[in-house]
């Protein structure tokens, strides 16, 4: 289908975005790689009367590496993070749709749309990343533990732009895997994993990603680890999968992340 | 609301009054009568909108045209040279890559892009980097080594130029 009419408007800045958004109010919408939005507009679920385009807004692009931390800027590619050489980051791109989709989508859109098992949206959680937003009040940054509110929900303001995403440099025993019926679709799970901190993140099994594992299971074997994270979710028998097959993937899915952690 | 648009297609500029709404395949099949770009799914999923914007293969059915605006577009028109089929497309006719060539303009693109990114690609990457489009005809095989044969006589061929540039 095609997408209902809009009025389109370029930003050549972050605060000119927010500007925009300001005075075009509620029907306005941000625009980035469109590999989320624009299927949406097709399908006319979504039908914003606004489009700020942030696709020309350069200071929004590349990534910074500096003590301790990773600057992702918000329009930077999937497909430039996969390139760029840091570890599971990169690593965890070759999971996001296909190639043609990594050339477009951006790690900002990401976020902001929030899919549960969006990788983007696991890895913030994973790592606590700070979210940097600008809206019309100046700068602020949202930790990712706190940005994720519901399915596709969370605590950006309307007028809210996401610029950045800083991550504490990762450490190099993490890792990221999913399953998916076909290669490149959502994932019906996904796990994540930090084997220093202890921590797993889970895709598909619930409104947000899920933190589901402390320091409550350190000490025993990662198959162990794994069941124990399977255990510990309440799952519901859902249209075409069932609780059962989706804690089975948890399980797999938790141990292999773990080895793939552990390997390298 | 009509918009001014200038795209850069296949080296060539087009000015366009265009609606905001028009996405990129649409402005090349219907304003630029360019049809060898193919439209199915209009989300994303088939890939037979593929075509390259400055050298990277992407939707064109998910790109609104006025966000493209100072890109270098290129489309499947922009192989062949002087009517003859450039070296990719003589390898998906020689290994029958194309049945009913629904698929063909956005596999073609695909690969010419992810091939200029990475000329040492193997057959397994390849394999996997074809997953993003739809060919409901030829069951992959023929594209995956038809693809992987024009990847390695390009390699061979810089090879003999670098080696003749030695001697
Ligand atoms: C076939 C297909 C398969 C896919 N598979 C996956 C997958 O496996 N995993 C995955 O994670 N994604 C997948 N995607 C989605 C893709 O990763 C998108 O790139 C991503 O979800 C959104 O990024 P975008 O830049 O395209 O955002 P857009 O589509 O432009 O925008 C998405 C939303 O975010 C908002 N937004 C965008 N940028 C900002 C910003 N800087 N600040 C505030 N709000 C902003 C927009 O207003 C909109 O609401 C797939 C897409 C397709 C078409
Ligand atoms: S028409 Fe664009 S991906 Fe199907
Ligand atoms: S040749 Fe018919 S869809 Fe691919």
């Amino acid at each position: 289908m095609k997408p209902a009419a809009f009025e389109y408007h370029r930003a050549r800045t972050p605060a000119g975005a927010v500007g925009l958004l300001t005075e075009l109010g509620d029907d306005a919408k941000i625009i980035a790689g469109g590999q989320s939005l624009v299927a949406m507009m097709n399908f006319r679920l979504a039908r914003p009367e606004h489009l700020v385009d942030i696709t020309h807004v350069d200071s929004l692009r590349g990534i910074a590496v500096s003590e301790g931390e990773i600057r992702i800027g918000a329009l930077t590619t999937h497909r430039e993070v996969e390139k760029a050489g840091l570890g599971v980051l990169s690593a965890a791109m070759r999971w996001v749709g296909h190639l043609p989709i990594r050339t477009r989508g951006t790690v900002g859109g990401s976020i902001a749309h929030a899919d549960a098992t969006a990788e983007w949206c696991l890895l913030a959680v994973l790592f606590d990343a700070r979210i940097v937003v600008e809206g019309p009040s100046g700068v602020r940054e949202i930790r990712a533990s706190e940005f994720f509110l519901g399915p596709f929900t969370t605590a950006l303001g309307p007028d809210e732009l996401i610029t950045a995403l800083v991550f504490p440099s990762p450490p190099p025993r993490a890792a990221l895997t999913e399953y998916a019926d076909r290669r490149g679709d959502f994932a019906l799970v996904a796990a994540a994993v930090d084997l220093d901190a202890d921590r797993v993140v889970l895709g598909g099994v619930g409104a947000v990603p899920t933190l589901v594992s402390g320091k409550w299971c350190s000490g025993t074997t990662y198959r162990a680890r794994a069941a124990a994270a399977a255990g510990s979710l309440e799952l519901r028998d859902e249209p075409g999968i069932s609780a059962h097959y989706r804690r089975g993937l948890v399980r797999t899915l938790v141990e292999r992340a773990y080895e793939e952690a552990a390997n390298g | 609301m009509i918009q001014l648009v200038e795209l850069s297609v296949n080296g060539e500029r087009h000015d366009l009054a265009i609606e905001p709404r028009r996405t990129l395949v649409d402005v090349l099949r219907h304003d630029l009568r360019l049809t060898g770009t193919h439209v199915g799914c209009e989300h994303g999923i088939c890939g037979a909108c593929t075509v390259l914007v400055d050298g990277q293969p992407a939707r064109a059915c998910l790109l609104f045209a006025a966000q493209v605006e100072g890109a270098d577009i290129r489309t499947v028109e922009s192989l062949s040279e002087g009517g003859a089929l450039n070296d990719l497309q003589q390898c998906f006719s020689e290994h029958h890559g194309l049945q009913c060539g629904f698929c063909t303009p956005g596999m073609l693109m695909l690969a010419e892009g992810y091939l200029a990114d990475e000329p040492d690609a193997t057959k397994e990457e390849i394999r996997e980097v074809v997953a993003s489009n739809l060919c409901r005809c030829t069951g992959y095989q023929t594209i995956v080594e038809a693809i992987d044969d024009c990847a390695s006589r390009r390699r061979a061929a810089l090879q003999d130029r670098l080696d003749r540039s030695a001697s």
